[in-house]
């Protein structure tokens, strides 16, 4: 009955969807992290209004203008100061209970779950999948295990996807993982939870829940879209994988980083005053060791994608840097 | 009986010298008080910015960066300068000696050097401001704040201000458990010493085991940063996570002293303004040693999803909801305290009525974050911002203030405006619950903390935010103003307007500069039956006083232990 | 009926008796010590944590250290421990020149420690024993950052730490760089201590020649001497933890 009540108030999800409190369960984690939600709740509300009601009450009731002495009553008693901590206690221990429940089936993904790898950088993700391919967008097919280990270049950030409930911090130098099941087609958000700068609030991206025929078409596409496109439209793909434009406009903006619009092939200025031509080599110098020639008037924040980018990739990115 | 007259702690000597320098508790807990009222202050202007900007999304009034900033030093002055040395050091400085039946502190001269270094450390936080660029967020988690935020010197000022707090922090705590343990006059056994003396001892232990571990985190990041050690640098082959569990080793049992003095205020409160014997003195008086103890042992709770070990995840959450216990049931001993009581609804009572509901709101909202399934949803979002704003806000700030109305007549010798201190309470209490109920909501719909932009669907919860965020602003700006004024123009106090029976009320209206002549007779705290109400003089007056010494009250002649 | 002039002058106001001054003294200086402890207990844990994640690193970045040094300053302190209890006794009987001589020694070997330190860490400056994000390092992941003196002094002094870092992988290196950093981090802050000691040591053989110590009055040589005691103590810790465990 209670539950019934609770979703006249939009209070409890409705076939998935969000309410008051909580966006979709989009996942498998989602139904009992909402049902202990609301249980915690409903204990709290309870006590809690007991208590107040017995402040206000007694406020009311013995305010000194109806009792301008106070009346004779014991200091302690075993009995009531007994119960009150019994009771709580029995609360509190199901409380505990039930997550330790839920936090040890997150531990432990079935052995077929399908692996993909979130590495965190300031300020993106690239999601890797098994077969290589990279993407800014987590596409995911529906109804299957993930496991998603979780790395970082930099600083600690932390991957967190509210439809699905969960959440990890990405450790440098350390792999964590999480696991879930989506249950629910559409997009939904990604934040990272862990302050890591400037754009932490930036640091957006979904998470694309299809089909599995849906996703396997996707996977293909995406994974081999260096030989399948043309230069210039696999370069501006790569400019937008590995998370240039988060500090890098191509429209003339003003950025963290400089900013490409019509930059390739000129001349530029460097802080140590000297000018260099930003070739080929130049942007490849600048992706394995930018601090090395620092544009001048710009903060040394670039993160080193030394490891992370082939040849092919910087190839078709400069194709695509000259068309700016 | 005019209080003017006579000489007393605040006329006995003038000039800048004379408070700057004085060896007076009493002298220096008001130095504290304002010091820390001013600190507060700074830290709202940079909050009131952060809601103005945060009333909308995308930017509105500064930058990305300004707003790291901001959020930054709105945290490390609130927690270092505010909320941690308030009630100890500005209320527990004051009352604690008079309360125990003392001369002073067992140390002064260093209560004195503690307070001076509250003063450094002010200045190197205020030298990291203008040093600009201090974007790490109170908690200088690393890699970033050690090898990645671009803020070389304000970082490196700030954690030494931090380190110098922190010393200010532990010599407060050590004077105050000493003058407990050795300076109690004749009579005052453990089980008679009131609660609010429980409760700042208690404090106190935490203060001196906890503070040397943030000291040492400081230095370490400091060293990190100017040497580039490495230990906490992955780059370097060091553990970033365990700077976390360096730092909240001390940062999880630093909310209990910041919690417990608060406690200790309410636990005065609720037995003045209801005339009556607190219920279950023992259980608050052992649970407030109890906690402290159990505090140091749950700071993983704040970790749960930063890549420890889940094995020591449950460890953590269980003991935190074993510290829940004796939490809860300090709560349930105070409403009791107002059965068949006589409810004296001042304006300190209504801080400690909104202290029933804000912390019982706070202390609730932490059993989803010690729940290890509800905790990964909601770590890191403004949940958790609404819950600890709850509890060190709206709790802490209630027994600063509600102590600070209290006491205020003994600090000054005059009454603050009664009817403007409860409109103002009510006012403050409404504003905050306004400010934070709706960030619980945008924090489970999943919206995450230390966010300058956010996603269109949270507008709703920032702007009634904002909104109550103003009323508070209003609300302590009134206070303010009106305990200034009050200080030269509110009503000649007598001795003891409330009633209470704790020592500090056997002393004249304004305190000597020693507090007693003689080492006063003790009973117990909590009988209020020894001062009866004096129409003439508007307040309570001994019922059985002793020759020559019109306001000390003898203890009754059976009276025992307080139980 | 004021006792304060009944009071010696050296009781402060706000105590009734010598002996209440006396008990709270030392009762305030023991839970100063403890706070000491746990300021030294951090780096104890980050020693232990990183000791634990890379036992076989630990082990042979000791090999570095030298030993007999470590082991002379051990003896020193403990005679200076041992001198400065003997100050105690001699405040406690009144033997005020005894008590200068004992104070002095303690001071004398204080200065020998921090001598003995100072050779250490030159040593290390030189040879590029230092942790991994120091200039001059030799265990930098990269040896291509390894400055040229540096690498000059490594090959002919007598550790040859150079050609060890050469031989090792680079996450070797980098471990064996955090060995460095946690042993300066610890004996760097138990150094600051001495000095400190040192400063009290000072400050109290000038009151003593100014006659302020005797049987009635001699709690600061006391809780001078337990803090002293301490940072002997923490010595006595750190000595087989850094250097004995090779």
């Amino acid at each position: 009955m209670i539950p019934k009540m609770l979703s006249f108030f939009h209070f409890l999800p409705q076939d998935g969807e969000g309410d008051f409190f909580f966006p979709a369960q989009a996942s498998n984690l989602a139904k009992f992290n909402d049902w202990l939600f609301y249980y915690i709740l409903i204990v709290s509300a309870v006590f809690f209004f007991a208590i107040m009601l017995s402040a206000g009450y007694f406020s009311w009731k013995y305010h000194k203008s109806r009792c301008p002495e106070p009346q004779p009553s014991p200091s302690h008693s075993n009995t009531i100061e007994f119960v009150w901590s019994v009771i709580p206690t029995i609360f509190l221990a199901y409380m505990f209970w039930q997550g330790f429940v839920g936090f040890m089936n997150r531990q432990n993904p079935p052995a077929d779950a399908y692996q993909v790898h979130a590495q965190g950088q300031k300020w993106s993700w690239i999601f890797q999948y098994p077969d290589g391919t990279e993407s800014n967008v987590l596409h995911l097919p529906l109804n299957r295990p993930i496991e998603v280990s979780l790395g970082s270049n930099d600083v600690l950030h932390s991957l967190f996807i509210p439809a699905f409930r969960t959440k990890m911090d990405a450790v440098p130098g350390r792999l964590t993982s999480l696991w879930f099941t989506p249950t629910m087609i559409g997009e939904f958000e990604i934040f990272c939870a862990e302050y890591c700068g400037t754009e932490h609030s930036s640091m957006i991206t979904t998470c694309k829940v299809e089909t599995q025929a849906e996703f396997d078409a996707w996977l293909e596409e995406a994974g081999d879209f260096i030989s399948k496109l043309p230069p210039v439209e696999a370069g501006k793909r790569v400019f937008a994988m590995k998370g240039c434009a988060a500090c890098h406009t191509v429209d003339g903006a003003v950025g963290i980083g400089p900013t490409f619009k019509g930059s390739f092939g000129t001349e530029r200025k460097l802080t140590d005053g000297s000018k260099v031509t930003m070739d080929y080599d130049y942007v490849y110098e600048s992706l394995m060791d930018p601090q090395a020639k620092l544009r001048e008037g710009f903060p040394p924040v670039m993160p080193t994608f030394q490891g992370q980018m082939d040849d092919e990739k910087i190839r078709v990115l400069v194709e695509y840097l000259k068309t700016l | 009986m005019s209080s003017e007259q006579n000489v007393n702690y605040l006329n006995c000597s003038k000039g800048f010298s004379s408070w700057f320098w004085t060896l007076d508790h009493k002298r220096l807990g008001l130095m504290y008080l304002w010091s820390t009222i001013a600190a507060m202050f700074l830290g709202g202007i940079f909050a009131l910015t952060m809601r103005v900007e945060l009333f909308a999304p995308g930017a509105q009034i500064v930058s990305a960066d300004q707003f790291n900033q901001l959020f930054t030093l709105h945290g490390a002055i609130m927690v270092f300068l505010v909320i941690i040395p308030s009630v100890p050091a500005a209320l527990g400085n004051f009352v604690l000696p008079m309360m125990l039946g003392a001369k002073d502190v067992a140390f002064p001269k260093l209560n004195r050097f503690s307070y001076h270094l509250w003063l450094l450390g002010a200045i190197f936080f205020v030298s990291s401001m203008l040093a600009t660029g201090l974007d790490t967020g109170w908690t200088f988690y690393a890699p970033y704040s050690t090898v990645h935020s671009p803020a070389y010197t304000a970082v490196v000022l700030a954690v030494f201000g931090a380190f110098i707090l922190g010393f200010s922090s532990i010599f407060t705590g050590l004077n105050f458990v000493a003058t407990v343990h050795k300076m109690r006059p004749p009579g005052m056994t453990w089980f008679r010493l009131p609660l609010f003396i429980w409760a700042i001892y208690a404090t106190g232990l935490i203060q001196i085991l906890a503070t040397p571990v943030i000291g040492i985190t400081m230095l370490l990041i400091a060293v990190e940063r100017i040497l580039e050690i490495g230990i906490f640098n992955p780059a370097l082959g060091g553990d970033p996570v365990l700077f976390q569990h360096m730092f909240w080793f001390y940062s999880h049992p630093a909310v209990y002293i910041m919690i417990l003095p608060a406690m200790g205020v309410m636990s005065e409160l609720f037995s003045t303004f209801a005339r009556k014997k607190i219920f279950g003195y023992s259980f608050i008086a052992m649970s407030s040693v109890a906690i402290a103890v159990v505090s140091f042992i749950v700071w993983g709770h704040h970790m749960f999803v930063s890549g420890q070990s889940p094995l020591v995840s449950i460890v953590f959450s269980a003991m935190t909801f074993f510290v829940a216990i004796p939490t809860a049931i300090k709560i349930f001993s105070w409403v009791a305290t107002l059965y068949k009581g006589s409810i004296n609804m001042a304006t300190p009572m209504i801080y400690a009525m909104g202290f029933l509901w804000l912390f019982g709101i706070g202390g609730l909202t932490g059993l989803w974050l010690t729940t290890l399934e509800t905790d990964i949803h909601l770590h890191d979002t403004y949940f958790v911002v609404a819950h600890f704003h709850f509890v060190m806000v709206g709790s802490a700030l209630m027994g600063f203030l509600g102590g600070i109305h209290y006491w205020w007549p003994k600090m000054f010798g005059r009454m603050y405006p009664e009817r403007k201190g409860q409109v103002a309470a009510v006012g403050l209490i409404v504003g905050f619950n306004v400010t934070f109920l709706p960030q619980f909501v945008a924090g489970t719909q999943g919206m995450p903390r230390r966010y300058f932009d956010y996603a269109e669907r949270f507008e709703i919860y920032n702007q009634i935010s904002t909104f109550g965020a103003f009323l508070m602003g209003l609300s302590l700006l009134t206070i303010l103003i009106y305990l200034i004024r009050s200080i030269k123009r509110g009503k000649l106090a007598p001795a003891n307007p409330w009633g209470g029976a704790t020592l500090e009320w056997h002393t004249a209206p304004i305190p000597d500069p020693h507090n007693f002549d003689n080492a006063p007779q003790v009973g117990d705290p909590y009988d209020m039956e020894i001062f009866k109400w004096d129409e003439t003089e508007k307040g309570y007056v001994p019922v059985n006083p002793v020759p020559g010494l019109p306001y000390i009250a003898q203890p009754k002649a059976d009276s025992g232990d307080s139980h | 009926m004021s006792e304060a002039h009944a009071h010696p002058e050296h009781v402060a106001h706000h105590f009734d008796t010598a002996e209440q001054q006396f008990e709270t003294g030392k009762f305030g200086m023991w839970i100063f010590l403890l706070t000491e402890i746990l300021f030294f207990s951090g780096l104890f844990v980050v020693y232990s944590t990183l000791r634990n994640n890379n036992p076989e690193v630990f082990a042979y970045a000791a090999n570095h250290l030298d030993t007999d040094l470590g082991a002379i300053n051990t003896v020193v302190l403990l005679i200076s421990s041992f001198t400065f209890a003997l100050g105690v006794r001699n405040a406690m009987l009144g033997q005020r020149k005894a008590l200068t001589v004992n104070l002095l020694i303690t001071f004398l070997c204080a200065g020998a420690f921090m001598g003995i330190k100072y050779q250490e860490y030159t040593h290390k400056y030189h040879e590029g024993l230092l942790w991994s994000g120091a200039e001059h390092s030799v265990f930098k992941e990269d040896l291509s950052k390894v400055l040229p003196s540096v690498r000059e002094h490594s090959a002919h002094g007598h550790t040859n730490a150079i050609a060890d870092a050469e031989a090792m992988t680079p996450e070797f290196r980098r471990e064996v760089g955090l060995f460095f950093a946690i042993y300066f981090c610890l004996t760097g802050l138990h150094g600051i201590h001495v000095l400190l000691g040192m400063v009290l040591i000072g400050w109290l053989i000038r009151r003593n020649a100014r006659g302020d110590f005797g049987p009635h009055n001699f709690g600061a040589i006391d809780f001078g001497a337990l803090y002293w005691h301490i940072v002997d103590l923490i010595w006595i810790f750190l000595f087989p933890l850094l250097y004995l465990i090779a």
